[in-house]
């Protein structure tokens, strides 16, 4: 009989709204019981004092890179990443090589999860045949293969009839479309923000526009097919407007942010770093209130990594070449913890958008801490201050905006469905 | 004394532009000599590394290095972005393993001499990046300036073209306005760039408000492939509008003098007749080039290389 109490640790529960310091016993890969001072016997014990005790975070949105792209990450390595991140399940977008299109490629990725990787991976299917924008894809073999939603993602589908008709087939299947809205003849050539950055830097500007146009379109086309929209990385005023006033109005559409889109400006590229290139781009200060203000209000409902691992020689080039994301799984929990730092946030709130909400978007068990479920769990400390330092992480690629920085708040120890998963004194443990 | 590298007008102060031009104009002293060579970089080895194709700047840095009796190579890497055998750093790193004593960079993407200057161990001349900076360009402008009003104090300077694209703007506003002019822009609007009033400058559409009461214009040269298509209908309209001719000249001072980095597009930005006389004076800008150039490789290359593990005399072993 396996057993995990994790002691003396802050309670928080979402699902149910508790936020108490209790034990939390693991038994048989389910949660079995909460309460005070919880018999030890025959347990691993993980002492929680001073830390959070939660439901697993989820990740609505990531790029594990295999097949095809193994130099960057693979479904190995991606999942230590997100073990060490507190994820205890991540949905992995289509752009691999073969393009996840069809259901042996989705096959493929769910065996290769239930090998390599110590959490669970739910695929992300591409809405066309080789994210082309052309053709839709078998939405339904592609489902019963295991997709969890349909997105083409940074190729986003310009044709509206195209997009209208994705949407529409969707509803034979019931998952959420994911779009990456930007309007690609807006965006043109633009690398950065198009502001007073992109002007001083002298790079081509990808306008705010480009997104909130697109936003406008896609919750439009939502409305008239009644499909679930889900939209990716949103990271303008004007994208959060046009969700707050879909949702006013009772339309099915949800959204998420990332960490990076929440704390971080365009004043980032000012000196030429490619790790701070990414799709959409890094925007002004503005934004990234709108943003905060809309992840704390429940406008947008999510917060996802967009993890989106290079090699050091593809970042390592002009800024306008180089490829656009940064790695994101380990610095996340760090990163947003300053959203309850400023006290825009509760911890209870923060956890309900980083595992609660994700896992009812895609339609999947997690996010809850509920007698009977499968016990992923995440422990947290909030205040452990350190280093981070991508060479010393696991994922295999290391651009990231915050190498070398100081952050404060770290994973400890996270359990995928009973099993120690990963604990920050010695490491990633399975598989 | 200026910075160990010089990629922008934005990082110099006053001072050190005035030292910079203070030195150019002993520089213009050796040009004006029968032999125009000194030895004072003698041994020294400049390498002009050029991703964009150019000859006239080129040629600038190259005849400036060698009236310094400097050792000067080009090196012009096939800059086809698709498919490189060699990433930029990768090539700078080789360049640099040779121990130049400068590298004058130029790409056309903003920022690579910044990510050069980070790698390399010799100092770097940024000899234009993208639309950032080109800040030798600004420094000779700056130069032809004093040289025919005296001074850039008070002075109003109205740059009129292709703003967004334009690096030779960006610097000339910085450099004019450091030294104490009013800059105005002046550009049909998909050629102004957002938030150019940060700049601290006034931004016009009317080439007639721009040039009223200006003692400096500067035309931009139009790239063609900017000529047509989603910023311009068509050339006839951009010369029309904001071409510089007699005509439209009057709108600025009397005395105003006319400015183009070159090369200029004939009938395009500068009527024929004011690309080859008075008060353009855009030959001044180029013969002033050298000059420049001449004092930035004389200020930046006797300069040590960067951390050089020359062995300590106190014998530290650090």
């Amino acid at each position: 009989m396996n057993r995990i109490l994790i002691r003396g640790g802050r309670l928080i529960d979402p699902a149910s709204g508790c936020d108490e310091t209790r034990d939390l016993l693991i038994q048989d890969g389910r949660i079995a019981e909460f309460g005070e001072d919880l018999e030890t016997r025959g347990a691993e014990v993980i002492d929680a004092t001073h830390c959070w005790v939660s439901p697993g975070l989820v990740d609505l949105h990531c790029h594990l890179r295999e097949p095809g792209q193994e130099h960057k990450e693979d479904i190995a390595s991606g999942g230590r990443s997100a073990a060490a991140g507190g994820f205890t399940a991540i949905a992995c977008m289509a752009n691999t090589d073969p393009v996840n299109d069809e259901p042996a490629t989705t096959d493929f990725i769910i065996d290769r999860a239930r090998h390599d990787s110590p959490v669970r991976i739910y695929p992300v299917a591409a809405a066309t045949r080789g994210l082309k924008g052309e053709v839709m894809t078998e939405m339904s073999a592609l489902v019963e293969a295991g997709a969890v939603a349909f997105s083409d993602d940074g190729r986003t589908i310009m044709d509206s009839g195209l997009m209208r008709r994705v949407l529409e087939y969707s509803r034979l299947v019931d998952v959420p479309v994911v779009v990456h809205c930007e309007d690609r003849t807006l965006v043109n050539d633009g690398v950065v923000n198009e502001g007073p950055v992109s002007t001083k830097l002298g790079l081509p500007g990808n306008p705010a526009v480009a997104e909130s146009v697109h936003v406008s379109r896609d919750v439009m086309l939502a409305e008239i097919t009644g499909a679930r929209l889900h939209v990716a990385h949103v990271s303008t005023a004007g994208a959060v407007e046009t969700i707050r006033q879909a949702r006013d109005r009772g339309l099915n559409v949800t959204g998420e942010v990332t960490p990076h889109h929440l704390t971080l400006t365009d004043e980032e590229a000012l000196g030429f770093d490619t790790n701070t290139k990414v799709a959409p781009p890094l925007r002004s200060a503005e934004d990234v209130r709108a943003c905060r203000e809309a992840l704390c209000d429940g406008t947008l409902d999510a917060i996802a990594t967009d993890h989106a691992p290079h090699a050091v020689h593809e970042k390592d080039q002009e800024y306008t070449i180089a490829p656009h994301g940064m790695i994101g799984f380990e610095t996340a929990v760090p990163v947003v913890l300053d959203l309850v730092r400023t006290g825009e946030i509760t911890p209870i709130e923060l956890v309900r958008r980083m595992s609660t909400h994700p896992a009812r978007i895609l339609g999947q068990q997690g996010g809850s801490l509920a007698v009977g479920e499968p016990a992923d769990v995440v422990i947290i400390d909030p205040e452990r201050n350190w280093t981070y330092d991508p060479a010393k992480g696991y994922s295999k690629s290391r651009n990231s905006p915050w190498a070398g920085r100081q952050l404060v708040g770290r994973t400890v120890a996270t359990i995928v469905g009973g099993r120690l998963v990963y604990h920050v004194d010695r490491g990633v443990l399975v598989p | 004394m200026i910075g160990r590298d010089l990629l922008g007008i934005e990082d110099l102060d006053r001072d050190e532009i005035e030292r910079i031009l203070e030195t150019a104009e002993h520089m213009r002293e050796v040009s004006n000599r029968e032999v125009k060579k000194v030895p004072t970089l003698r041994g020294r080895t400049i390498v002009n590394l050029f991703f964009e194709s150019s000859t006239r700047t080129r040629a600038s840095f190259e005849i400036a290095g060698k009236r310094l009796s400097a050792d000067v190579i080009n090196f012009s890497p096939s800059t086809s972005s698709l498919k490189k055998a060699e990433s930029i750093l990768d090539t700078a790193r080789t360049l640099d393993a040779m121990d130049p004593d400068a590298v004058v960079v130029r790409h056309s993407v903003a920022g690579v001499p910044h990510r050069i200057a980070e790698v390399l161990e010799a100092p770097v001349v940024n000899a234009g990046d993208g639309a950032r900076e080109h800040p030798t360009q600004a420094l000779l402008d700056l130069f032809t300036v004093i040289q025919e009003k005296g001074r850039i104090d008070g002075l109003t300077v109205a740059i009129v073209g292709d703003i967004l694209h334009s690096r030779v703007a960006r610097s000339n506003i910085y450099g004019f306005s450091k030294m104490g002019a009013e800059v105005r822009v002046a550009a049909p609007p998909t050629m102004i760039p957002p938030f150019i009033e940060s700049f601290g400058v006034k931004a016009f559409t009317s080439l007639r408000e721009a040039l009223d009461g200006a003692d400096v214009v500067m035309a931009l040269r139009i790239q063609n492939e900017r000529l047509t298509g989603s910023f311009l209908p068509s050339v006839r309209e951009y010369s029309n509008t904001f071409g510089i001719d007699r005509a439209k000249l009057n709108f600025a001072k009397e005395d105003a003098i006319v400015m183009h980095p070159g090369p200029v597009n004939r009938g395009v930005e500068l009527s024929h007749d004011l690309t080859d006389h008075r008060p353009s004076v855009i030959l001044d800008q180029v013969r002033n080039g050298v000059a420049i150039r001449m004092a930035v490789l004389y200020l930046i290359t006797g300069r040590r290389r960067r951390s050089v593990a020359a062995p300590q005399e106190d014998g530290g072993d650090a």
